[in-house]
């Protein structure tokens, strides 16, 4: 195909186009547009009556849609503390319903009449091309006499501070930024609250007492059967500004079970971590932190809901299945003179998902 | 010349006073000539980007309204309102309000289900409209960038979805935000700090629905809509891709004029998708947030899904094994001044499978260039069995985003079908990796397969279904020529030859030059030419003593399809 082969007053041939028709090219010649099949009410005026009717058919149908709205939003009428929920799911529909034949109405009305109706005959228009090889010209010679009338390429040191401060002057626009995090500016140990140290720490403490979640009521150790699992707080959380408190449950929220001694294997460093076999760990998955509270009894098996890490609490909840990267980490306990459940510590790793200073 | 004497063009008609009036001072004559009579063509496929459009003009219309009531704080209250289960317990400002839509103002559960409704459909057309250009080669010059604008659409799309699940601030939307936090912390270096910046301070903070809810309502939306401007504008430029047939070329368009029946159709079509959206938001509930509660670190939740189109990610996070054995994904890294952790379990899911996805369509336009050599312009589409590779590519592609899209419903699929979950897992795993090859040599099978009957249909016409006795007493079924403007579709393509390694200037043949070729030899390597003017001829000498009746040319023949 030479460049210049299909020139005309719509194509330069300055671009070249895919498989321009040229005789011979495929098995047979461009035919041609088929001839055109008129459509019955093109022909038969009682036709063209019908389609017609059918297309005010359909907007009157709209019509009624419209007024089955009104009957939905007056007639049904006003919700509030009374209205039972199957009024509301009423309204709805009516609302649905409503709004769903004036739209359809309206709108197959009008496809109806575009195809009985309106011509249907194929037309046919030429494309232009994109560019002309005159307008590019003619454009670039312009953009090359801008530039030089700005004189930039002859003077270099114009170009390059103005770089500079360009560059610069976004640095602004991102520094201000910074205090999107402004939890330091808020409080008064500000160097402690900004960056990830504070991902290590959680309300749990030396003596804090394990309670239920969420009625905070303490737990003893005599609570705690075989096979029985509790959702476990720290006490004093629901104490805390809503806020605080929805921040610290995120990390602090722990699972409690008891298992049969025998069937777990502890580590020397963590003999005392747990109470005849009552052992807590955090409920943060550390895959990527939903709550991890499934608990299978007789596999002993902590499963996480949101993309089934599987934990295994004999093994010190080690992973067993599925994307999680890392155990559980296991909360210290041990039992205060009164018999309630109480942490020993912190948390000896930060919980949840892992990230890039986590170490 | 003096102006008293000029008489200037008195309209009579109402239209022609009205048209006078704006044209005199807006100047729409040029407007109406260009566009008033413009060709476009027309198909069932082209209709999809049209269901984007249309739905996204749902979401804008919804969505306002729904802000007229909403309330993005975190600040703590006491539900009061209608619902009674949910009388007297705490919540966020946000979750309240989203109730009170959905049962304290009259239409807004409505509004509020159409909202989610016409998201999900907006996303579902976008992604449907895009693979009808892929598999068309409707990206190939001059139309790749506006292939580019397509892509940043969907990724805004998805954007757009997800900050608005999120607003409403229940337990699912709040798990979902947990789910990111987790993600993002992964990221090495930044992930944490990026964690801290979005939800201002530890997760979840008090600051995130506000930041959610602009970029939801204001920044998002008006990048969608700057974008369907470019969009819209560089196809009202290029003009519409058209298939092959008869009458068409590459230098015309064959379709119907703007005005009246294209504006018709596509007006109506419209309030038909509008129609179709009020069905569903009025009879299918959609996110019940009233079942899920407020916001709460600890309670379980199990089956919960994500918006469709979030589903593949949240599937890749699930597919990953996170340990091998003793070996674990999460690489703790000794550095001089300490250790740093890289959560590969997460990242590597998170950002690879989606990633590759993203580029390789980003990119496909200049990466198919590049293997084919092939940089003339196109304005007539592929029939997809005329580009096997290329459909091929598109399949394998799909197949791995649906295993992906499957396994964010592992659990659910274990429970329907009784099966134990890991092995649903480990099945998925491995057509996460053999399914797309699969999907890839089974479309191009069948590409070829249906090639190859389309010649049949050339040179010796289709069975008409009836079974005829010939003069030698033999039965056979009667082929009936097509006439020429069915004939022409399914002729008119290109026979596309591997393009070997050319040398380059220095007559050597660069290396990246011999990969090409390679590539380009898998592309065309194996083709079904198209039928030629001898091969057609010759078909035809046979039809005299082989087809009783050619019938040819005749009108009223049983149609062929497409
Ligand atoms: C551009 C595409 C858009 C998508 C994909 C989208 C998607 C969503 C989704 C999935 C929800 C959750 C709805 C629920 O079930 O409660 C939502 C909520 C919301 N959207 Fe959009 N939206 C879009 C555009 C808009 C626009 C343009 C506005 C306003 C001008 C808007 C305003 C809202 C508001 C106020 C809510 C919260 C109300 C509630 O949850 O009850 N959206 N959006
Ligand atoms: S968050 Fe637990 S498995 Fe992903």
């Amino acid at each position: 195909m030479s460049e210049q082969s299909h020139g005309g007053p719509d194509h330069t041939g300055a671009v070249e186009h895919a498989g321009v028709e040229e005789s011979g090219k495929y098995a047979i010649d461009n035919p041609g547009l088929p001839p055109h099949r008129p459509r019955l009410a093109d022909e038969d005026p009682k036709a063209a009556k019908r389609a017609e009717r059918q297309a005010a058919f359909l907007f009157g149908l709209s019509i009624v849609g419209t007024l089955l709205f009104f009957v939905g939003y007056f007639v049904v009428g006003q919700i509030g503390p009374d209205t039972t929920f199957a009024t509301i799911r009423l309204q709805n529909m009516l609302l649905g319903l409503g709004t769903a034949f004036a739209m359809l109405g309206i709108g197959v009305g009008i496809v109806h009449w575009a195809k009985t109706l309106m011509p249907d005959h194929e037309t046919t228009e030429l494309r232009h091309e994109v560019r002309t090889e005159a307008d590019r010209q003619v454009a670039v010679g312009m953009i090359e006499d801008i530039i030089d009338e700005t004189q930039v390429k002859r003077r270099p040191l114009l170009r390059n501070t103005l770089i500079g401060a360009g560059v610069l002057a976004v640095l602004p626009a991102i520094a201000i930024f910074r205090d999107l995090d402004d939890t330091d500016n808020r409080s008064e140990f500000a160097a402690e609250n900004f960056g990830p140290e504070r991902l290590r720490h959680t309300m749990w403490a030396t003596d804090v007492r394990l309670v239920r979640d969420p009625t905070g009521t303490p737990i003893k150790a005599s609570d705690v059967t075989i096979g029985s699992a509790f959702h476990v707080i720290p006490e004093g959380l629901n104490e805390l500004d809503p806020h605080e408190m929805l921040n610290q449950k995120a990390k602090a929220v722990v699972l409690l079970m008891r298992l049969n001694p025998e069937d777990m294997q502890v580590s020397p460093e963590r003999e005392d971590w747990n109470v005849d076999g009552i052992v807590a760990y955090s409920k943060v998955c550390t895959h990527v932190g939903c709550p991890v509270a499934l608990y299978e009894q007789h596999t002993h098996h902590l499963l996480c809901p949101c993309h089934q890490s599987t934990f295994d609490l004999t093994q010190e909840c080690k992973v067993i299945f599925g994307p999680a990267g890392h155990a559980l980490p296991q909360l210290p306990i041990r039992v205060n003179e009164e018999g309630f459940l109480v942490a020993r510590s912190d948390f000896h790793e930060p919980v949840g998902p892992a990230y890039w200073e986590r170490g | 010349m003096s102006t008293s004497t000029t008489t200037e063009y008195q309209a009579s008609t109402p239209t022609g006073k009205i048209a006078n009036f704006m044209d005199t001072r807006a100047g729409l004559s040029p407007m109406v000539k260009e566009f008033g009579r413009k060709i476009f063509p027309d198909h069932w496929s082209f209709m999809f980007g049209e269901v984007a459009l249309y739905t996204f003009v749902i979401l804008l219309m919804s969505g306002t309204f729904l802000t007229l009531f909403f309330d993005p704080s975190m600040a703590h209250t006491t539900y009061e309102g209608s619902y009674k289960p949910l009388y007297g317990v705490e919540m966020s400002v946000a979750y309240a309000s989203a109730l009170d839509i959905s049962f304290d103002i009259r239409g807004g559960l409505f509004m509020r289900q159409v909202h989610h409704w016409a998201a999900l459909l907006f996303v579902a057309a976008m992604s449907v409209h895009m693979l009808r250009v892929f598999f068309t080669g409707a990206f190939r010059r001059p139309r790749e960038l506006n292939w580019v604008v397509g892509c940043t659409l969907l990724i805004l799309g998805l954007a757009a979805g997800f900050t608005g699940y999120s607003l409403p601030d229940e337990m699912l939307s709040g798990n979902g935000l947990r789910i990111i936090d987790g993600v993002v912390k992964a990221i090495p270096l930044i992930g944490t700090y990026i964690s801290f910046f979005l939800f201002g301070g530890e997760f979840p903070g008090d600051d995130i629905i506000g930041r959610l809810y602009i970029l939801h309502v204001l920044v998002v939306p008006a990048l969608i809509l700057l974008m369907i401007v470019i969009h819209l504008f560089m196809v009202v430029v290029h003009k519409h891709t058209q298939y092959p047939g008869p009458g068409r070329t590459e230098n015309n368009v064959v379709g119907y004029p703007v005005g009246p029946v294209y504006a018709a159709k596509a007006g109506g079509f419209f309030f038909i998708v509008f129609g179709v959206v009020a069905l569903l938001g009025g009879f299918f509930t959609i996110n019940a947030i009233w079942n899920y509660g407020p916001y709460d670190p600890s309670p379980v939740q199990a089956g919960t899904q994500p918006d469709w189109y979030i589903g593949f990610v949240d599937g890749a996070l699930r597919l990953m094994p996170g340990t091998l054995g003793d070996f674990s994904f999460k690489w703790d890294i000794p550095f001089p001044w300490g250790t740093n952790t890289l959560a590969l379990g997460v990242l590597l899911p998170a950002l690879v499978p989606a990633g590759i996805l993203f580029a390789v369509m980003f990119g496909w336009p200049w990466i198919e260039r590049w293997i084919t050599k092939d940089n003339r312009e196109h304005h007539i589409l592929d029939r997809p069995r005329n580009a096997p590779t290329r459909t091929g590519v598109g399949v394998a592609g799909i197949i791995w985003y649906c295993v992906m899209w499957a396994a964010a419903s592992s659990d659910l699929i274990a429970t329907h079908f009784s099966v134990s979950l890991n092995d649903v897992t480990y099945w998925l795993r491995a057509l996460f990796v053999f399914g797309p090859f699969i999907g890839f040599i089974i479309t191009k099978r069948v590409c070829l397969a249906l090639q190859r009957k389309d010649r049949e249909i050339v040179l010796h016409g289709r069975e008409a279904g009836v079974i005829e006795m010939t003069p030698e007493g033999e039965f056979r079924e009667r082929h009936e020529r097509l006439d020429d403007y069915r004939l022409y579709k399914l002729v008119s393509f290109e026979n596309k030859k591997p393009i070997p390694a050319q040398p380059g200037r220095d007559g050597k043949i660069k290396a990246s030059e011999k990969q090409r070729a390679k590539f380009n030899r898998w592309f065309y390597e194996e083709r079904v030419a198209p039928v030629t003017r001898e091969e057609l001829a010759e078909a035809k000498t046979h039809d005299h003593s082989d087809v009783p009746s050619a019938v040819e040319g005749q009108d009223g023949q049983s149609s062929i399809g497409h």
